[in-house]
């Protein structure tokens, strides 16, 4: 289906990406975002505030962080498409519900602009360290898919892609900005609403009945919601549940479900996977990088290619579930892979996993605070063709 | 590829990140060029100095950071003493005279005041000093066409003050557009 017209301000627009974030939510169909203003996305939920009122949606400033990330749920499972948004410690105190939504497989979407850490670390500076725990942050076994946007016109059409991900998969979905995304302002190119795709919600197609079962799954393993008010009476459970949704805990039950949680999104990963790749036809060296860091690294390999070094780019769009199989194929003919993150080593580690030993790897590290030297990128390409 | 660095500096309070978000808006949305505008964001730079950084490209803006500046626009002391050594050599430094006393120019640098506070005053508002800044900046460097940044400071400021942000502009443009007749003839 396409985008209701209504929440799309059709345009070209200067815009930070904090601000593109909201409008690609109102072109999602997002009308419920409830949250707790945290720098650097307060001016995500700014102008949510001064926007959503007039599409018919609702802001609310919640209590707390903990409050936000539950009541959303509540919304979701009430019809609505939902958001919340903040950063890093506000991030730490929603895990418990990121969990809820991964187990009762409820459609949302958490925004993280992402600062300095751990703690309250830096609030106005950038930094990429939340990626595990976008990942495996609440505690069991589970899967969710993260993007990571490296513009402000990402930042619009991301976020679209991050609810119609949720829809698809119902999952909670990660969108991973950071504080100079966030805060960078440029071009923002917001189309008519006839030219985005929707994913609208996956309706049962169940009749009501004593023996509905709410978690029955589909061949893509995921199953459909009911909509309410409509005669169908359900129960939705943290606890291990059967697919009738009540709880049963057991062995059985457990590896049945939460297997079905974590293959829903492992089986689908190369529907999900989005990657963008530069120069690695005759690539040496392949950089990894995701997010700013990806525009960091254009940077590294222009100044690379001038020098007449074979470096290329590959930066996965969606980081979680992380494309596996590109890497391998990759490793089998690079001959170095060099990972730069705002992070003592995340994602890096996932790179080297999966090269195995077929080539050297690399990481360059940075606390965050600020964006890499491209110079301090290229000394380790250097290094590592050395 | 063309790519220009701007680099904006003053204190919190002068609209230094409005007069950035007026050259981004200019080249991004009127001239079809790239633009990207970053900002020094943090407690620190509330009367401090503080800066907008923009970069504006012909092409695919990649690298978004200003690392050395083709231009320097500062209005304040500090800024201009804490970003005058980052330019690239032959850069070109506009600045507002009464505010800002230059010294240490590095080698090659074109370097051109304005009294842009007189000309705020005259207008009646102090506070569109900025304005001016970005007409003077408009008329020395080739970086966005008048119509574009016309255009854009019409968007960018609070509405029923269009009229006195486009005489402050036009202001700083002509006084601009004198000195660069000037330079040309000589």
């Amino acid at each position: 289906m396409k985008a209701d017209p209504m929440g799309v301000l059709v345009g070209a627009h200067f815009l930070d990406g904090d601000h593109a974030c909201c409008e690609g939510a109102l072109a999602a169909g997002c009308r419920m975002v409830f949250g707790y203003p945290i720098t650097p996305s307060t001016e995500v939920v700014e102008r949510i505030a001064r926007r959503f009122p007039m599409v018919g949606g609702v802001f609310i400033q919640m209590e707390d962080e903990i409050a936000s990330s539950i009541a959303i749920q509540g919304a979701a499972w009430g019809g609505k498409k939902v958001m919340t948004v903040t950063s890093g410690p506000g991030m730490s105190l929603m895990q418990e519900h990121i969990g809820f939504a991964a187990m009762t497989e409820t459609p949302c979407v958490f925004v993280n602009v992402q600062r300095g850490g751990p703690s309250t670390g830096l609030p106005t500076l950038p930094g990429q360290a939340d990626m595990m725990q976008a990942r495996w942050g609440s505690h069991g076994d589970y899967e969710i898919i993260a993007l990571s946007p490296n513009s402000p016109q990402e930042c619009f059409d991301l976020t679209i892609v991050a609810f119609n991900m949720s829809e698809r998969y119902r999952v909670p979905v990660m969108f991973m900005m950071d504080e100079s995304v966030g805060h960078m302002t440029e071009r923002v190119i917001i189309p008519e609403s006839t030219e985005i795709d929707i994913e609208p919600r996956r309706l049962t197609r169940a009749q009501p009945s004593e023996d509905y079962e709410l978690y029955a799954p589909e061949e893509d393993l995921v199953p459909q919601m009911p909509p309410v008010g409509a005669g169908y009476r359900f129960h939705v459970t943290g606890l291990t549940h059967d697919e009738k949704g009540y709880p049963v805990m057991n062995a059985w039950v457990q590896e049945k479900l939460v297997r079905r949680l974590v293959d829903k999104i492992r089986k689908n990963a190369s529907e999900i996977a989005i990657n963008q790749e530069f120069e690695l036809e005759d690539a040496e060296v392949v950089i990894v990088a995701y997010g700013i860091t990806s525009r960091v690294v254009q940077r590294t390999m222009f100044l690379a290619r001038e020098k007449g070094l074979k470096v290329g780019v590959f930066r996965p769009v969606v980081v979680w579930p992380f494309p596996e199989d590109r890497i391998r194929e990759l490793a089998g003919r690079a001959k170095a892979f060099v990972v730069p993150e705002l992070n003592y080593g995340q994602v890096y580690y996932e790179v080297e996993r999966l090269v195995a030993g077929r080539a050297p790897c690399r990481l360059v590290d940075h606390g965050g605070g600020a964006l890499h030297d491209p110079a301090d990128i290229l000394k380790v390409v250097e290094e590592v063709l050395r | 590829m063309s790519r220009t660095e701007i680099k904006i500096g003053g204190l919190g309070g002068q609209g230094v990140i409005l007069a950035g978000m007026i050259l981004g808006r200019a080249a991004a949305l009127y001239d079809d060029m790239d633009a990207t505008l970053t900002q020094s964001f943090g407690p620190e730079a509330r009367g401090g100095a503080c800066s907008a950084q923009v970069v504006v490209n012909t092409e695919r803006n990649l690298y978004p950071c200003v690392t050395r500046p083709d231009i320097l626009v500062v209005m304040s002391q500090p800024a201009y003493e804490r970003f005058v050594m980052e330019v690239k050599p032959g850069a070109l430094v506009l600045y507002e005279e009464s505010l800002v006393e230059t010294h240490h120019l590095p080698e090659g640098c074109r370097a051109f005041g304005i009294p842009a506070t007189r000309f705020a005053e005259e207008l009646g508002r102090r506070m569109v000093l900025n304005i001016i800044m970005v007409g003077f900046l408009t008329a020395l460097a080739d970086v966005v066409s008048v119509e574009a940044a016309r255009k854009a400071v019409v968007d960018s400021v609070p509405k029923g003050t269009e009229k006195l942000n486009l005489g402050a502009f036009e202001k700083g443009y002509e006084f601009g557009l004198d000195i660069k007749n000037r330079e040309s003839s000589c």
